[in-house]
């Protein structure tokens, strides 16, 4: 098996469907344990097992169990840091393909309008959608790929005006093929590969972002739970209880250097002339 | 010990990849006199480039690995030398000019700089290297070298800047020159210049040349001696009319049988076919603009103008011309890929500019196209197979899918690949191969005329034999016409039966192969065929019957 090959994309793989399981199945096998407080548990350190195994990574400042919580927070940071890069990223290339292959003045106007989001502080303006808008998990949803979908449409519109120019595009239209078939067979095919190394970096970029939307009351209520706002919540205890921010930091990143190492892994695997990296040496 | 400037011992090197290894170069043999030219000949993957990287230093370790032998230069031992001595060696004793001279030259700063900063490195003082730099644009043959020393690379033309390159590497007067197929991506008359430039630069300082080429033409002509290397050895090597003329191993034969031109013309029937292709009056115009609102001055740049041929059923016209001929303009004009300006295309008397797509597409079936680099015509995330049947999903009605499979492997084997390669994708495949299968492609909807855009240039002289000869033995199987565009005469010559010489959108002259090149009317075409007299030379030695 090609995967098992690579380390690193094995171990990659295994933790992210760890953690999807967490995502998928958390909430209904511990559905008090992470709201439950304990307030003679506040802020108890990790590795402390008189407690009960819950409490294993230690406790929150309400004497939350942290394990719980982590299991809990999976399913929203997940689902929104998900849905919002592959929105973005279905958005942007759509776009950029537009853009990139129709050029004109139509690729003119996409093109100014991506540069308005791009120059427009994120944050800002997510502040401002989700005042006016109400602050539901849609809605982040929506803000985060907005505010993202610029970074897609450029990559995409450079990557297309390239292979655009490239010799067998050119072989394609001398044959009579049609655009849809230049650009979906020819084009993206080639332009995929960068998009979606982009779109694991992207990952973890908007996990954060996600959490700071949520430090600013703006993104996911209470009680509701994300990582991000778990590493904000702990902020302030950090000189005294390093292990309220520490496990779901952790858990972004665990996850984000999983997503990349996967990508990279697909990215591979999915190139024919690379393919062979992963087949082992074979003799010839 | 012997006297020679360098010389390469035994040299063994060997390249480390996909864990597998290379013998890149096994045990070569080769010495340079003072004064002397010579010539390392061969084709890609002859190893000919790495032992000349060798002595430069410049082969990257890993994954290469330099396994026995020794390098010497004027008594040093440069394999075992400590870095800081090799750098003064490299530069100022043993310069090097490169092929791509558009990536050597640093875009971003004026040549001046690039030539006087080699200078400066050596120890020179500003003023002097730059009085000195003009001069050797001056002696290269770079005109108004005062003005143009404060311009950049891209200012200049191909051939200039290849002579620039070669000022850069004889300022510090340098006792071995070192060239990397320096003429291969210039035109022929750009290229006899440029040849020239280097012989009279030896005879003025009288050092010595290693030239490294494909090309025995280039190699006739300037180098005293030769050594003809094939994967990884040194086959033959000596004087270079003795190497060329009476070759004694088996690859140098069959490298110059290969050698394009040197078989008399096709013979060419009086009574000309049906005619299939018409172009007449064919003129595309590129306006030119002027400032931020892109305002018409009025004045326009002719790629094509007025250009009008024919081409008969069972025929092949070469379109021969240099870079900026027009040549690419009028193929991509046939193809539809450019509109052009005035003047029309038929195919059988019937109009292929014509607005109405499905007419079109009926039409344009007709015209298959071949082009130059295998590499990059071919999808690399396409296996063969879907690359052969995709002119079959663009054209639906003409072959039931059920059929495709067996149709392709039909197609490899007629151009001689064998079935089982559908499966495979193209960067599994040699240069030669590729085209193949590009070749393969442009078969499939079974057109009557296959336009060649340069498709033999990028491949080597054995493998340009062989393709030509699929090509003519496709010829007679199908009927195809053939529309050959190339910039290399010797293989137009062999190939075409009538040949057009374009220059600047015109066409200059036009008529049967033979005439065209035995008695040139135009100036030009005289000048064109007057750039290589060295392997005319070798040409009539070694004539062979007109078959």
């Amino acid at each position: 098996m090609m995967l098992w090959r690579d380390k690193f994309a094995f171990s990659s793989a295994l933790f992210l469907i760890i953690v999807t399981f967490a995502a998928l199945f958390g909430p209904s096998v511990l559905p008090d344990s992470a709201l439950n407080m304990n307030l003679m548990a506040r802020n108890a350190p990790p590795f402390e097992l008189e407690r009960g195994w819950m409490y294993v990574l230690g406790s929150d400042n309400l004497g939350r169990s942290l394990l719980a919580r982590l299991v809990i927070g999976a399913r929203y940071t997940l689902m929104i840091a998900a849905s919002a890069v592959l929105l973005a990223l279905v958005a942007g290339t759509i776009l950029g393909l537009i853009s990139g292959y129709a050029g004109g003045r139509l690729g003119n106007v996409i093109l100014r309008a991506a540069d308005i989001v791009m120059s427009f502080p994120s944050l800002l303006l997510a502040l401002i959608v989700l005042f006016v808008l109400s602050p539901q998990v849609s809605n982040v949803v929506l803000v985060l790929a907005l505010s993202r979908m610029p970074i897609y449409l450029r990559t995409c519109r450079a990557e297309v005006l390239e292979i655009r120019e490239r010799q067998f595009v050119n072989a394609a239209r001398a044959l009579g093929a049609t655009h849809s078939r230049m650009v979906f067979l020819h084009i993206l095919p080639n332009a995929l590969p960068t998009l979606m190394t982009l779109a694991t970096l992207e990952f973890a970029a908007v996990m954060l972002a996600e959490s700071s939307l949520s430090f600013l009351g703006l993104g996911v209520q209470a009680p509701a739970v994300t990582w991000g706002l778990m590493v904000a919540d702990g902020r302030g205890y950090l000189a005294s209880a390093w292990w309220v921010s520490f496990w779901p930091g952790l858990a972004i990143s665990l996850t984000a250097i999983s997503a990349n190492l996967m990508a990279n892994w697909l990215r591979t695997a999915m190139d024919p002339a690379q393919r062979w990296r992963l087949e082992g040496d074979r003799k010839s | 010990m012997t006297d020679h400037l360098l010389e390469v011992r035994d040299l063994s090197i060997c390249f480390h990849s996909r864990g597998r290894t290379v013998k890149a170069v096994n045990g070569v043999n080769w010495h340079l006199d003072r004064g002397e030219t010579l010539a390392i000949l061969g084709e890609s993957g002859s190893g000919k480039s790495v032992s000349a990287s060798a002595v430069m230093g410049i082969i990257d370790m890993p994954p290469g690995e330099i396994v026995s032998g020794s390098i010497t230069f004027d008594g040093q031992d440069l394999l075992n030398l400590p870095p800081h001595k090799r750098q003064k060696i490299n530069g100022r004793r043993i310069a090097m000019i490169f092929q791509d001279t558009l990536a050597a030259l640093n875009p971003v700063y004026s040549i001046g700089r690039q030539i006087s900063e080699s200078m400066a490195v050596h120890g020179k003082s500003p003023s002097e290297a730059r009085a000195r730099a003009i001069e050797l644009l001056e002696r290269v043959g770079i005109a108004e070298p005062e003005r143009r020393f404060h311009d950049y690379p891209h200012q200049f033309s191909g051939g200039q800047r290849q002579r620039v390159m070669i000022a850069a590497a004889i300022a510090m007067e340098p006792d071995v020159l070192i060239a990397d197929e320096p003429t291969s991506a210039l035109d022929v008359t750009v290229q006899a210049g440029i040849l020239k430039l280097l012989k009279k630069l030896q005879a003025e300082t009288g050092m010595s040349i290693l030239i490294i080429t494909h090309d025995l033409g280039v190699a006739a002509e300037v180098a005293d001696r030769v050594v003809v290397m094939n994967q990884g050895e040194v086959v033959e090597q000596g004087g270079v009319s003795d190497v060329l003329n009476r070759p004694q191993h088996s690859y140098t034969k069959r490298l110059l049988a290969a050698v394009p031109g040197r078989h008399g013309y096709t013979r060419t029937e009086t009574e000309r076919g049906e005619i299939l292709l018409e172009v007449e009056n064919l003129s595309k115009h590129y306006g030119i603009t002027k400032g931020f609102m892109k305002v018409a001055t009025g004045r326009a740049i002719r790629a094509l103008d007025e250009v009008s041929l024919t081409l008969a059923k069972g025929e092949v016209l070469g379109i021969v011309g240099e870079s900026g001929s027009g040549k690419s303009t009028l193929v991509n004009t046939l193809l539809g890929l450019t509109s052009p300006t005035s003047g029309d295309v038929r195919f059988r008397g019937q109009s292929m500019l014509s607005e109405n797509q499905r007419e079109m597409r009926a039409l344009r079936r007709q015209v298959q196209v071949v082009f130059q680099d295998p590499t990059a015509s071919l999808n690399p995330r396409m296996s063969v197979a879907r690359i052969i049947s995709e002119p079959w999903a663009i054209h639906r009605d003409v072959l039931p899918r059920s059929q495709w499979r067996d149709r392709v492997a039909e197609l490899l084997e007629q151009v001689g690949l064998p079935a089982a390669c559908a499966t495979r994708y193209p960067h599994q495949f040699s240069g030669g191969q590729r085209q193949r299968i590009a070749i393969a492609r442009a078969l499939a909807l079974q057109p009557e005329v296959i336009i060649c855009d340069e498709a033999v240039s990028a491949l080597d002289v054995s493998i340009q034999a062989q393709v030509i000869e699929l090509l003519k033995d496709l010829k007679r199987q199908h009927g195809l016409s053939y529309l050959f565009v190339a910039h290399d005469l010797p293989v137009v010559r062999d190939f075409a039966d009538r040949t057009i010489v374009m220059q600047n959108g015109k066409i200059v002259e036009s008529g049967r192969t033979e005439d065209v090149f035995e008695r040139p009317q135009h100036i030009y075409t005289q000048n064109l065929l007057a750039s290589r007299p060295e392997e005319e030379k070798l040409r009539s030695e070694v004539m062979e019957p007109a078959r």
